[in-house]
């Protein structure tokens, strides 16, 4: 049985649906047509004079080189950080998921991260890592010699935004793992203990296939939010630098529309990100809703 | 094959609940025990203990010529059923089988031959292909069976592996693993609250109670012999009828609260005068007679076909004693009898079929 409400006023579902679609309107249909509109129109270096020129910035798009090694770039940032994200989630789950005495506070600690702002996040790595103040990047000089420097090399740099970014998105991943551990039942580890698998091995041949649902949705999650939710980490660390070693696609379309004012190539931006996650979107709904089959 | 022997078994929950308190249990090789007993009274528990999933808090368990105490599960050498069945849900029928063959790294051809014996004997074999969730309750357990016969191991155990079937099943089902457990000549330990159950399969059960093991016998011991009131409450359906009374004077009788007197077994009987005690009798051991001790009042009639159960207050046939009635009683009769509501019948208890109690203990006089 599904329930029903019924409201005695017509008014009243559309005055409680108005604000939510009063912001989707402000916030998101409008700027994406705003940018469907000007991703087929060109404006002069003067701003005085603006052409149709149809598809024109997106066939430039393609054949620039920088945007095709920002694209890269982000994905192998976004591939970076769910990989990171996701293994260290999972480890966290599986050791909290044993947990039985204090589960709670450490599960409290654990999600704290998820409340931090992208860009706090962000320049919290940065001080960590900061070659002349910050602690990591002192035990990395000296315990392994390695000279940490995020404002020269592009490495470094991109590590450093793949560290803040995932870390931030360690909490949320930590969760639904520990729901979804949670979700297998006991028996089938204890059978698998009778049937000889050694703690490790039941991990792998029983506790991981059966996570693959939770793992499958989580992936797309994580790659979404590293591809349009990083912009803040970013924005406040590395700035896309050094010599765009960190410049993602979103990242990219702020560096030419703001910054480089070229408002029709970083609209044609803009739309290429929005076909990407609508793809991603769809391809989610796809799965989630026929689950991940055994 | 192996015998088990479990000697002053304890087990203390983490939590400080203490959830078995001292059992003792030698279970032969190839025999079939079933552990039976209201739920909470630990039957999981021991069960556990023994496969390993719990550790063992007290006492020593032993199968074969090893104490397994600290042993992991995967190397004691049994197997184990579960009520709900826990297939692993991404793996095949056949996968589902040769998962504890291959962690044992048996060779695939080895395997390959094992399940193939296992699905026949099962009937599982058009089924190796499917998932788990692609089959019935029944085949389900038929897939958990196989996991556990493939390796051959020298226990089973099984807790309470039918109760997630339909009442038909169970009895289908529950005849299968007995044939099956004969066959292949395995010792097995089974849990399980229903009685019937209890009875129809076990060589040997123990009736289990809080944590202690109040009985272990044959099901025709356990009948003729209840060793408590709580196992001769336990074992039968429907249950053994109980009425307070004390010995009378003359050592040769019962005197029963509600003023009945009834005669005690000529042989032997503990005769202590005055001694109160509990009665136990079965509601197939009370007959219908003219001038029996006991005056039942029907209150209600239950038809089986077979049998026809009555329902109904018990007094004495004389009057008398301290006018009490002698509470609800069962009695059993077999065949048909069209007997109103409201009738008054006497009724008679042979006096070998009376169990005596004592009154404060509940154990068997
Ligand atoms: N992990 C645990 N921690 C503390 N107490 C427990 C634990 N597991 C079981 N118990 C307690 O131990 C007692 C015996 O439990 P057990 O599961 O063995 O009962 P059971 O006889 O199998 O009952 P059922 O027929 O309901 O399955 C119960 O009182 C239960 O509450
Ligand atoms: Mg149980």
């Amino acid at each position: 049985m599904i329930k029903r409400v019924t409201f005695k006023h017509k008014w009243l579902p559309y005055a409680l649906l108005a604000p939510q679609l009063l912001i989707t309107l402000v916030f998101f249909i409008w700027p994406a047509s705003q940018a469907l509109y000007y991703s087929v129109l060109q404006q002069d270096a003067f701003g005085l004079r603006v052409d149709f020129v149809a598809f024109d910035n997106f066939a430039y798009l393609f054949s620039d080189p920088t945007y095709l090694e920002s694209f890269e770039i982000t994905i192998m940032f976004s591939v970076s950080v769910a990989l990171m994200s996701l293994s260290f989630a999972l480890i966290l789950a599986v050791m909290a998921d044993r947990v039985i005495k204090g589960a709670t506070a450490y599960k409290t600690l654990l999600i704290w991260p998820y409340a931090v702002a992208p860009a706090i996040a962000g320049v919290l790595w940065y001080f960590l890592f900061n070659p002349a103040v910050g602690i990591n990047a002192w035990i990395l000089r000296a315990w392994f010699g390695y000279d940490w420097n995020h404002t020269l090399n592009g490495t470094d740099a991109m590590l450093l935004i793949v560290i803040a970014a995932a870390w931030k998105q360690i909490s949320y991943n930590f969760l639904f793992f520990l729901a979804g551990l949670q979700a297998i039942p006991r028996s089938l580890i204890e059978a698998a203990a009778i049937d000889g698998a050694s703690p490790l091995k039941r991990f792998w041949t029983i506790v991981f296939p059966l996570l693959s649902p939770t793992t499958f949705f989580l992936v797309v999650v994580n790659i979404v939010y590293a591809f349009f939710d990083t912009f803040g980490t970013i924005h406040a660390t590395t700035r896309g630098g050094p010599y765009g070693a960190t410049n993602t696609l979103v990242y990219k379309v702020f560096n030419d529309g703001f910054i480089g004012l070229d408002l029709g190539g970083s609209a044609a931006q803009s739309v290429v990100l929005m076909v990407i996650v609508i793809t991603l979107t769809v391809v989610q709904f796809r799965y989630i809703e026929r689950r991940v089959e055994y | 094959m192996a015998e088990l022997q479990i000697s002053a078994v304890e087990k203390v929950y983490p939590n400080g609940f203490k959830a078995i308190h001292g059992i003792d249990l030698e279970v032969a090789d190839g025999e079939f025990i079933v552990l039976v007993g209201p739920s909470g009274c630990g039957k999981s528990t021991l069960l556990r203990m023994i496969a390993g999933l719990e550790t063992v808090t007290g006492g020593t368990i032993r199968i074969g010529d090893r104490i397994v105490n600290e042993l992991e599960p995967a190397d004691r050498d049994i197997a184990m059923v579960f009520q709900n069945y826990a297939l692993y849900p991404h793996m095949s029928v056949y996968q589902n089988m040769a998962y504890g063959l291959r962690n044992r790294g048996f060779p695939k051809d080895q395997i390959e031959q094992r399940v193939q014996k296992a699905a026949g004997i099962l009937q599982l074999d058009g089924l190796l292909d499917r998932r788990p969730r692609q089959l019935s309750g029944g085949q389900r357990q038929r897939v958990a069976m196989g996991r556990a016969i493939v390796r051959e191991p020298s226990a089973f155990l099984f807790d309470e592996p039918l109760s997630n079937l339909d009442a038909k099943l169970r009895v289908q089902m529950r005849v299968e693993i007995k044939q099956l457990q004969r066959r292949l000549g395995t010792t097995s330990v089974y849990v399980t609250h229903d009685q019937i159950e209890a009875m129809t399969m076990a060589d040997r059960l123990v009736v289990m109670n809080a944590g202690v093991a109040e009985q272990i016998g044959t099901p025709i011991e356990l009948y003729d012999r209840p060793s408590s009131v709580f196992v001769g409450g336990f074992i039968g359906s429907p249950a053994m009828n109980f009425l307070a009374g004390q010995v009378d004077t003359d050592g040769r009788h019962l005197l029963l609260g509600n003023g009945a007197r009834l005669a005690l077994p000529a042989d032997g009987a503990p005769a202590e005068p005055n001694r109160l005690v509990t009665i136990g009798v079965r509601p197939e051991h009370l007959a219908p007679a003219e001038d029996g001790p006991l005056r039942f009042e029907v209150e209600l009639v239950e038809h089986l076909g077979a049998d026809t159960l009555l329902y109904g207050e018990a007094s004495a046939a004389t009057g008398g004693g301290n006018g009490d009635k002698g509470g609800l009683v069962t009695v059993r009769l077999s065949g048909h009898h069209a007997l109103a509501m409201g009738t008054v019948l006497g009724l008679t208890a042979e006096p070998a079929q009376l169990h005596l109690f004592d009154a404060a203990t509940g154990r068997r006089l």
